[in-house]
């Protein structure tokens, strides 16, 4: 394969800026860890942020850090874990799912805008970030947002360029809002018998005033846990007393949906990484992998007819609002899917595919034909030459 | 003063014909053309400002305002979008060849489902209004502007405005499911849902704080929280900015976050506590309003601790609620600081830019030699925990060259908010008053490349025109 990895972000814009006069695509990425993600780009060229490294800016009691974006993520994270502090959005470690080698880059993760189980609680991955310098498909470096935690200044191209997928724009820095990690997290686990008994367990969770900041359905069960069957999970971080406080009540709350155990400390936090990262999702290496999204009370319905068109594996996440779905890469069962999305108003991708599947169809909704417009109009803006990952998120 | 675009001399001309057209769209008393009637829209929270527009329509549904926008695209009419106009930049301020479109009519709830955590609301429900619609059973909906008597969730959309307690719980942009939009050309988008982060581009998060540029909004699907156990505040007073600055500094740096985390100079707190009567320590040179949520023992517990913290930097004088009331008391202050200066001086502009948090003793301090320098007061209240300052400026709206005085003073500060790191705006947008700064903050091409991205979705800049970008440089604007 035909990399360039530039070390500065003038260089990288320079790569851009050919590739723009000679319309040649590139396929852009960080160490291409996510490459099996969405659809195949076409491309001869990659080009690559992982030489853009470190973090140039770290000021923990103003809630901010800021790296260029092939720093990966576990050194902002150790980082941050100097000074107690964390990822607001908790975002997955997809190395196994992926079946990469190398860690993920902070540019990869925002441009795919990934958020784990805190999402539910504290925002997603875009809610984050602070503020962007990047390389638009001319090779013109701009910014957006800055570092502060509140600006409305202008048009907020950052959220526009996180889960863009580079389609937008190559991500040369991004500026995010941390937050100190909790002293204590604490789990309770509730036996259900289905579905549908395990989201109104954790709609009940989510629902009290004791600021639940996870909240996942595992199928069959975990052996953490020691219960097998579907299990339904809520997790709360603060200070000690508060979370031994808080699950007692949560406990209280939550006992007619069904039998309750609570963990703490290590084993609580090894569960929510799993959950995080999709493990307990059990997706074999040939399977397809696919995440709806859909409002938490029509999660039972939608699995159930997954399960019926192709016998999906399942997990659920933010309160059953994100379903994760494994099943064979083929169209029928990706067509499900998608029937599933449509009914429950609510939305898919197909999160990883070989590109058989991934090249024939649609990986993400169709936008509406209005909207549809107004993307290409977007997008020749940014990228009038068309040359920043072509075929990544649609055809 | 701002200039304004120069009005379409053909659009004035067309008046009356306009109306008569807008009439047919729309029922006779949705359309405004006297004015006697346009003149409480003429201006919006920024009233140094103030222009009668062509017409007012208010319509009450989405396809009404779809046509409307789509008769003015087809025209080439300028169109202002209003929520209750309690924009303090002047984003709502009409312009002579527009048609102000006001929501206040869309005032319906449409759903509330506490399972799911969501209501969908039309644009002109006020802020406070879907609180009071899901706090019975325990929810609110977190954001909580000073003004969300009377601002609508539409208004907050397109500010992306924030409140006192963003800190933990976010902004607009950060509490938003889905919006139902309406394009200039008339067509109507469903954007996002009723769940949690739409696949493809974030349109939703493009959309929210754009100030009205790229389309309207006439419903939106904000996310509903359950209640904390109950909230208490404490305030603490230190004899200089810079220590209070560091106690802020020691208290996040603990792990804590408050849900909000206020600070005031000593002119607020003067002119606070002869308004409200809060029993604020006026020896002080600044005070601190922390609060936090939780079950009584748990507040006992984190306001033990930031007593703690505060202690360390021997405070003036420190103040524990013991009750629900002795909380609300120490808010009355705070909540009434903007009419409390109001007392002092009928006129004061409210800036809003934001800072490092670490530059906040350089700034105030920066803030002080200027108000020397032109000679008019200031006030300060700030959101430390996030940096948002608004400095009160005081002048005198009779007196032309005190209110010149007053926005050379404004630009000077937001300029000052720039150079340390921050930037113009921390939640009351750009609108027309910080139009011309714009290009403190951003390079031209960076403005340019906003400036297409606003094309895309209004390729005529019909929508809110002269608002946001600085004249020179908009594509199809005669300044
Ligand atoms: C006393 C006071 C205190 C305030 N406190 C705060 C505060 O604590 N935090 C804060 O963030 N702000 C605050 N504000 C500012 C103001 O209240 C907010 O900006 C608010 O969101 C504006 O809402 P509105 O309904 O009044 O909108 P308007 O002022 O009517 O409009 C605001 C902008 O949005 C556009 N707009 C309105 N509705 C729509 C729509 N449906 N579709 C498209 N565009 C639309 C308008 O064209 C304009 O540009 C305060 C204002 C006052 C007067």
């Amino acid at each position: 394969m035909n990399i360039s990895a530039p070390d500065t972000e003038e260089a990288l814009a320079g790569e851009v800026a050919r590739a723009h006069a000679a319309r040649e695509p590139l396929a852009i990425e960080g160490r291409g860890t996510k490459r099996a993600m969405l659809r195949p780009v076409q491309a001869a060229r990659t080009l690559s942020t992982r030489n853009l490294t470190g973090i140039t800016l770290y000021r923990p009691t103003e809630l901010m850090i800021r790296a260029r974006a092939g720093t990966s993520i576990p050194e902002i994270e150790a980082a941050l874990a100097e000074n107690n502090q964390q990822f607001v959005a908790e975002p997955p470690d997809l190395r196994v799912l992926f079946g990469a080698d190398e860690a993920a880059t902070l540019g990869g993760v925002v441009s795919a805008n990934l958020s784990g189980p805190r999402r539910i609680m504290w925002g997603a991955m875009r809610d984050h970030v602070l503020g962007i310098r990047a390389v638009t498909g001319e090779g013109a470096i701009f910014r957006s947002g800055g570092r502060v935690l509140k600006n409305v200044t202008g048009l907020d191209l950052c959220k526009l360029l996180s889960g863009a997928h580079g389609t937008l724009g190559v991500l040369t820095e991004v500026t995010l809002k941390v937050l100190p990690a909790a002293e204590a997290t604490g789990t309770l686990a509730i036996r259900v018998p289905d579905v549908a008994t395990g989201v109104a367990a954790l709609s009940a969770a989510l629902g009290s005033p004791y600021g639940v900041s996870g909240a996942a359905l595992l199928m069959e069960g975990h052996d953490a846990l020691g219960m097998d069957g579907p299990v339904a999970i809520a997790r709360i971080e603060d200070f000690a007393e508060s979370v031994a406080y808080r699950l007692g009540r949560l406990r209280a709350d939550l006992a007619a949906h069904g039998e309750i155990s609570q963990m703490d400390g290590a084993p609580a936090r090894s569960i929510w990484r799993a959950v995080r990262d999709a493990e307990p999702l059990g997706a074999a290496p040939e399977d397809a992998i696919w995440r709806l999204s859909v409002a938490p009370s029509e999660a039972a319905r939608a699995t159930e007819s997954l399960r019926l068109a192709f016998g999906a594996k399942l997990m659920l996440d933010w309160g059953g609002g994100l379903i994760w779905v494994a099943g064979p890469a083929r169209e029928q069962a990706h067509g499900a899917v998608m029937q599933a999305a449509a009914a429950a108003g609510g939305t898919f991708t197909l999160f990883r595919a070989p590109a058989s599947l991934a090249a024939s169809v649609p990986v993400l909704p169709e936008e509406p034909l209005p909207l549809a417009a107004i993307a290409r109009r977007v997008k020749a803006t940014l990228d009038p030459g068309g040359v920043l990952n072509p075929g990544r998120m649609r055809v | 003063m701002i200039s304004l675009p120069a009005p379409k001399p053909e659009v004035l001309a067309r008046r009356d014909a306009i109306l008569a057209d807008l009439a047919r769209l729309l029922p006779a008393d949705a359309v405004i053309g006297e004015t006697l009637r346009l003149r409480p829209y003429e201006t919006d929270g920024l009233s140094a400002y103030r222009q009668i527009p062509l017409a007012v329509v208010l319509p009450r549904t989405t396809q009404e305002v779809a046509s409307v926008l789509r008769y003015c695209n087809a025209n080439g009419i300028r169109v202002v979008p209003r929520g209750a106009g309690t924009s303090l930049s002047g984003g709502a301020l009409p312009l002579a060849d527009a048609v102000v479109i006001g929501l206040m009519r869309m005032n319906r709830i449409r759903e509330i489902n506490l399972e799911d955590r969501y209501a969908i609301v039309e644009a002109g429900v006020t802020n406070i209004g879907i609180t009071k619609a899901v706090e019975g059973d325990g929810f609110f909906y977190a954001p909580d502007p000073s003004s969300q008597l009377a601002c609508m969730i539409g208004g907050n959309v397109m500010m992306n405005s924030g409140g006192a307690h963003c800190l933990k719980y976010g902004v607009t942009a950060n509490n938003l499911l889905g919006l139902t939009f309406v394009t200039i050309e008339g067509e109507i988008i469903e954007i996002g849902g009723r769940h949690l982060d739409s696949a493809g581009y974030d349109w939703l998060g493009l959309i929210t704080g754009s100030e009205g540029q790229l389309g309207m909004v006439t419903e939106v699907t904000v996310r509903i929280l359950r209640g904390p156990e109950g909230a208490r505040a404490m305030l603490a007073a230190f004899d200089s900015v810079e220590v209070a600055g560091a106690a802020v500094d020691a208290i996040i740096g603990s792990g804590i976050i408050p849900v909000a985390l206020e600070f005031m100079d000593k002119p607020c707190i003067h002119a606070c506590e002869a308004f409200a009567h809060a029993g604020y320590p006026l020896d002080a040179e600044a005070m601190l309003i922390i609060e936090v949520e939780g079950s009584i023992a748990e507040q006992d517990m984190l306001l033990d601790r930031i007593r703690g913290i505060c202690a360390r930097f021997k405070p003036t004088s420190m103040k524990v609620a013991e009750s629900a009331e002795q909380s609300a008391a120490i808010w009355k202050g705070r909540k009434g600081a903007f009419g409390a200066v109001g007392r002092i001086s009928p006129d004061y502009l409210c800036m809003d830019g934001t800072i490092p948090t670490g530059e906040l003793p350089h700034v105030l301090k920066r803030i002080g030699e200027m108000s020397v320098q032109y000679g008019l007061a200031v006030a300060n209240v700030f959101h430390a925990g996030d940096g948002n300052l608004h400095p009160l400026i005081m002048f005198d709206a009779n007196d032309a060259e005190s209110f010149h005085k007053a926005e050379a003073f404004g630009a000077d500060i937001l300029t000052l908010c720039v150079e340390v790191g921050g930037c113009l705006t921390g939640e009351h947008g750009v609108g027309v008053e910080k139009r011309d700064l714009m290009t403190k903050q951003f390079t031209a091409p960076e403005l340019d490349l906003q400036r297409a991205v606003k094309s895309a979705f209004d390729p005529e800049w019909l929508l809110n025109t002269a608002k946001v970008f600085p004249l020179a440089g908009n594509p199809k604007i005669a300044a």
